[in-house]
């Protein structure tokens, strides 16, 4: 068992709830304990940083200081989250001031960071931690014949982590192929979603999920696997109908975080996913998997036939 | 006799965290060659740059141009000079905010929102903070949103009251602390 301190994130509460469920369900199957903070507070995101950078460095950093507490590296499954929180740690090494006033700020509340936290995403965590061959191991219904573009987004990746690559990353695509899903090619995988302005610029927010849909159908994909993050999961999920409504297109494209698909081939059933949350049903799509015969130990090959 | 010189635009920019090295842009253009939503800025990002080195803050801060920064950090992966144009467009938002200017665009109420948001509850609670968004522009706007709302809300994604978490003392008790200048 590996154990990590986590840190969901505000929208993992509300638009996220079927990426968090999902999440839950596959740590004791993948052999992590996810340790949820206590009483933990927003990250700040990037719209703080818009209104004042050192307090937004400040909120972030309380997450932080909570975090290494612990001991333990810090996992997030929202890339927005994992950005920020990145991000406080590099600028509180290299920028003396405003090391200087986030501690004073920490300070006045009786905390302290010290900045020896490891931030993590959680996609990364399940890369390289549990790892695709020991993931393959656990494939109970594998998600053979299943075309699935694979959308990591852009702060999963972004602005430089050290871990995948920036602009053209496979993890996700090694993941599902671990699976048994087939990934079909999806040059935008690292595009933006536009979610962080969803609200304020809609129609502009539209028109990037509108060409990532588009880009995943014409590869031929029959549903997308996207990150663990609810920004990313949310627009393309929830927001697919508007873009129809926008483009006169029709679209029908489940949107399975990853987590969710991960459950489904551990043998997971529906709920347990947490795919009733999902806005465009993947029951009709999936229902040849969930509908399968559990494999004990070699899976059966057929199981994707139906 | 001393005179005390205003800090240039350019300073301001430099001494925010993140944007100190805008002075060693190379004005390549890497960044607005990569930007996702450039088709939209009036001024793109290596623009905005130029702009702030020669000293054009009320141009730079009334137009919308830095609020359409979707935070994909393209630009600050590919930009050469590590310069980071991202931050820097944040950081521009927050002195426009500060000095209260007035750009054609809504993302600044929206901004200011998601931060009340933050001192209120500690944690964003979405639900109210998009209510009070449309409220303060374009409450219509919220009437073709409603189908996708509703969506989410039937499916458990959208809790309608907020849960405001012990935390949020800390959070104010430390932006008090920023504001006055520390203990000392
Ligand atoms: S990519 Fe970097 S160096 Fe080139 S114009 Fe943009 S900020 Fe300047
Ligand atoms: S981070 Fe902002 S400025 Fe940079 S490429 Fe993306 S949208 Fe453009």
């Amino acid at each position: 068992m590996r154990y990590y301190a986590y840190y969901p994130g505000c929208s993992m509460e509300a638009t996220g709830a079927p990426v968090e469920k999902a999440i839950k369900a596959i740590a004791k199957p993948l052999d992590i304990e996810l340790m949820e903070l206590e009483d933990w507070t927003c990250c700040g995101s990037s719209p703080f940083s818009g209104v004042d950078k050192v307090k937004a460095m400040a909120i972030t950093a309380r997450v932080l200081a909570q975090a290494e507490k612990t001991g333990l590296d810090l996992v997030t499954p929202c890339s927005s989250c994992y950005t920020i929180l990145h991000e406080a740690n590099e600028l509180m090494k290299d920028d003396h001031k405003l090391a200087w006033q986030v501690h004073e700020a920490l300070t006045s509340v009786g905390l302290n960071y010290n900045g020896t936290v490891k931030v993590r995403h959680i996609v990364e965590v399940i890369y390289n931690d549990v790892g695709v061959e020991a993931l393959a191991a656990k494939v109970k219904r594998p998600m053979t014949g299943l075309k699935v573009a694979c959308y990591h987004g852009c702060q999963q990746v972004r602005p430089e982590y050290g871990y995948d690559d920036r602009e053209y990353p496979d993890w996700l695509a090694r993941i599902a192929a671990a699976l048994g899903a087939e990934p079909v090619n999806f040059p935008l995988k690292a595009k933006c979603c536009g979610s962080s302005l969803v609200i304020s610029e809609t129609d502009m927010a539209l028109e990037l999920i509108h060409k990532l849909l588009e880009n995943a159908a014409d590869n031929g994909a029959q549903a997308i696997v996207s990150t663990t993050c609810p920004l990313c999961h949310t627009a393309l999920d929830a927001y697919q109908s508007a873009v129809n409504g926008k483009y006169k297109s029709h679209f029908n494209l489940p949107v399975l975080a990853v987590p969710q698909i991960i459950a489904v081939a551990l043998g997971l059933d529906f709920k347990q996913a947490a795919l009733d949350g999902n806005v465009i049903s993947p029951r009709k799509l999936l229902s040849p998997y969930l509908n399968s015969k559990i494999a004990a130990q070699a899976p059966a090959q057929k199981a994707a036939a139906g | 006799m001393e005179t005390k010189l205003k800090p240039s635009f350019l300073d301001e920019v430099a001494s925010i965290p993140a944007c100190g090295k805008i002075n060693e842009c190379v004005q390549c253009g890497v960044c607005s060659g990569s930007c996702t939503t450039a088709a939209h800025w009036e001024h793109p990002p290596r623009k905005i740059i130029a702009m702030v080195r020669a000293g054009m803050k009320d141009e730079v801060l009334n137009s919308s141009s830095i609020w359409y920064c979707v935070s994909c950090y393209l630009c600050t992966a590919r930009c050469p000079r590590d310069i980071k144009p991202a931050n820097i467009m944040h950081a521009l938002e927050a002195i426009a905010l500060k000095e209260n200017y007035r750009p054609p665009t809504k993302t600044t109420t929206m901004y200011r929102s998601f931060a009340r948001s933050i001192e209120q509850n500690g944690r964003i609670y979405e639900f109210g903070f998009m209510l009070e968004y449309f409220l303060k522009t374009n409450p219509f706007a919220a009437l073709k949103m409603l189908p996708m709302a509703f969506s989410l809300l039937t499916h458990k994604r959208m809790p309608l009251l907020p849960k405001a978490v012990k935390g949020r003392h800390q959070l104010n008790q430390m932006f008090h602390n920023i504001t006055t200048g520390g203990s000392r």
